[in-house]
Formats: structure tokens, C-alpha cells, sequence
């Protein structure tokens, strides 16, 4: 009876096994769309604001990937389903700020969106963590913390 | 033996990419439900052509939205806050998620036609600012929702101004908040009830002017 039972268990997972693995391969070929663009509008934070090269440098590094219209892709991005799970931050991040367009949101967007901004790295809820674990160079140290927030702290009050 | 391992762990990589599939999916839905009037062809939407509707409250909240009456008057928006206000009195983060998720609603259903054209201006400005804080709102722990209030509390004085209420309010001011730089907030009520502290501090504040 118990030989019986685990044959069947064995026969079931055999072909679920193999029903995942074609679905596995399957997603493989389904496409997405790479965030990519070469130009820096005119718009572009950076552009807008006279930010010191070094707060450039991390915000290019730990914001830009997911909050501006260019994403420096990793190898894996090549697989699915991390593409879709990376396409799907890239998406939410630009809806909520795009680096970008700073120049386009008013007087009133730009002093909720550097709230928000402020106090998501001081709380350590962004950079994400599922990003900043694979990419180590994005995570903020608490000096760069400090630095950053005290420079858009200032760009909030020269609104 | 050897065959079952090759399909159990073929399984396990199967399992996990299935449900990152779905966990994307279900987050999928929660922003369609968010951006449904604010969506002008982003390209993106195509992932929810065909998809069930979600069997959940937003289900409600989308059909709500759709029923809603356009309306140039600032009643329900002015209702609807001064509820997620008094949530935050009660430190009921349930609550004011409730109410924040009504504030989109009402900011989606503000008409702005009748209004001229450099107050439609500013009026969309208001509207889009105030209702991505509704937003948060409805989906963020208490501290994070207070933080938006704050905000959307300017939001909503600004827009008063340019609106007017019916309602006899009384704009507070709490000192303390936000590392002493203060806050205010609208009430219904003269006395003194701190949506930005609740329980802790109840009473801090002053009114700092009466509307109508």
C-alpha cells in the first residue's frame, strides 16, 4: 500500500515537475521593455539643480535606476521573471518620482516630492532593500544619508 | 531516487518564479485600482487587459469610483478629510487608511470646469498633489500617513481658498510636529483634538483662524 502510494506521489510530481519547468522556459521568450533613453532632458533634476558632484554620484547610482528614464541594467535582467520584477520597480518608481521630469512637476509636487524623499532615506525604506542587497554600491551609509538629506533639505527651502 | 531530486528541486525553482509572477500581479491591480481616472495611455496598462477583476475591497472602491457624482463643491473632499482627521485623533490607522482611500475618490470626482482658467490651474495642481498623499495614505503605517497629512492639510486649505465651504472650520496649528516646525490642520470643532499625535498629546495646538 505504502510502496503504491509513493509511486503515485512520484508520478504526480514528475508531471507538475514538468508542467513548471515548460512554463519556466516558456516566460523565457515573453519580452519586456527596456527603461532606456541616452538624452538628459532639460528637465533632469541635475540639470535644474546645482547638485555637488558627490551627491550627483549617489543619486545617480542609488535613485536613478529605478526614478529616471534610464536604467543601468544587470546581466540578470536577461531572465525572466527577474526582468518583469525589475520592470515592474522600474515602472512603480518612475510613476511615484522620475528624476527626470523634476523640472515639469510645480512649486507645490516638488516640495511633497523632497518630503517624501527625505524622509524615505532617513527611515532606510529606499534605496530598497531587495536592490541595494544585490547592489551593494547603491546602499546609503549613514554619512551619505546625512548628506544628501542635508543638501535636499535645502533645495526644499530655496523652493 | 536520483530523478526524483532533478524534479523536486525543478519544482522548488518553478514554485518561487510563480509566485514572484503572482506577487507582481496582485501589485499590478493595486495601481490600476489607484490610477484608474488618472491614466492617459502610459503604455503600461496593457498587463491588465484581461484580467479578472481583483475579488477584493477594491473591487467596491472601483465601482464607488465610477458611480461617483462630479462635483464643483469641496463638501465631500472637506467630509471626507475632516473623517481621516478624526482618525488620527484616535490613532486608528485603519480608520484613516479608509478615509484616505475616500479622499481619492472625492479629489478623482472634483469637477474643476466651472472655475476659471488660472484657478483650474492651481486647482489641478492641488488635486493631483493632495490625492497622491490620499493615496499613501490609504496604504502606509500611522507615522507615514501623519506625514501626508500634513501636507494634504496645506492641500486642502489652499484649495478651500479658491473653492470656499459651506462649513464653519477652524484651522489649528500644532508647534511641535515635523522637529518643531509645526503643522497645521482643519477641524470642524474649536476644541483642541491633535491629529498629528493623537493620544500622546491631545491637546497641543491653538487655532489660528475660524473659516466662515
Amino acid at each position: 500500500m505504502a510502496v503504491c502510494k509513493s509511486k503515485l506521489t512520484k508520478k504526480v510530481v514528475t508531471i507538475i515537475g514538468s508542467i513548471l519547468l515548460v512554463v519556466l522556459v516558456g516566460i523565457q521568450f515573453v519580452p519586456t521593455k527596456p527603461n532606456l533613453s541616452e538624452i538628459v532632458p532639460e528637465t533632469d533634476f541635475m540639470v535644474i539643480n546645482s547638485v555637488p558632484k558627490t551627491i550627483q554620484n549617489k543619486l545617480q547610482v542609488s535613485c536613478y535606476d529605478c526614478h529616471s528614464n534610464n536604467t543601468e541594467y544587470p546581466w540578470y535582467n536577461k531572465i525572466q521573471p527577474i526582468a518583469w520584477i525589475l520592470e515592474d520597480h522600474v515602472v512603480q518608481g518612475k510613476e511615484e518620482l522620475n528624476f527626470n521630469e523634476w523640472g515639469n512637476y510645480s512649486a507645490r509636487r516638488k516640495n511633497s516630492k523632497l518630503k517624501s524623499i527625505i524622509s524615505q532615506i532617513e527611515d532606510d525604506e529606499m534605496p530598497l532593500f531587495s536592490y541595494t542587497i544585490v547592489h551593494g554600491d547603491a546602499k546609503l551609509s549613514e554619512e551619505d544619508k546625512k548628506e544628501i538629506i542635508k543638501y535636499l533639505t535645502q533645495v526644499k527651502k530655496d523652493l | 531516487m536520483g530523478k526524483l531530486k532533478v524534479t523536486t528541486s525543478i519544482m522548488a525553482i518553478a514554485f518561487v518564479t510563480l509566485m514572484a509572477t503572482s506577487c507582481k500581479d496582485a501589485k499590478k491591480e493595486h495601481s490600476t485600482t489607484d490610477g484608474h481616472h488618472s491614466e492617459m495611455g502610459s503604455g503600461e496598462n496593457h498587463h491588465d487587459e484581461g484580467m479578472d477583476m481583483p475579488h477584493d475591497g477594491s473591487l467596491e472602491s472601483k465601482s464607488m469610483m465610477g458611480d461617483g457624482q462630479k462635483s464643483s463643491k469641496s463638501d465631500m473632499l472637506v467630509a471626507n478629510y475632516l473623517e481621516l482627521k478624526d482618525a488620527l485623533v484616535e490613532d486608528n490607522q485603519n480608520a484613516a487608511s479608509k478615509a484616505g482611500g475616500k479622499m481619492v475618490m472625492a479629489f478623482n470626482n472634483f469637477d474643476i470646469s466651472s472655475y476659471a482658467s488660472k484657478q483650474q490651474e492651481e486647482l489641478k495642481d492641488i488635486i493631483e498633489d493632495g490625492k497622491e498623499h490620499a493615496e499613501h495614505i490609504a496604504e502606509s503605517p500611522i507615522e507615514h500617513q501623519r506625514e501626508h497629512f500634513d501636507v494634504l492639510s496645506i492641500d486642502l486649505i489652499d484649495l478651500i481658498a479658491i473653492t470656499g465651504t459651506e462649513k464653519t472650520l477652524y484651522q489649528d496649528f500644532c508647534p511641535m510636529y515635523n522637529n518643531n516646525k509645526g503643522a497645521q490642520w482643519l477641524s470642524a470643532t474649536k476644541e483642541i483634538k491633535n491629529p498629528y499625535y493623537g493620544s500622546k498629546m491631545m491637546t497641543c495646538g491653538s487655532v489660528q483662524k475660524q473659516i466662515n
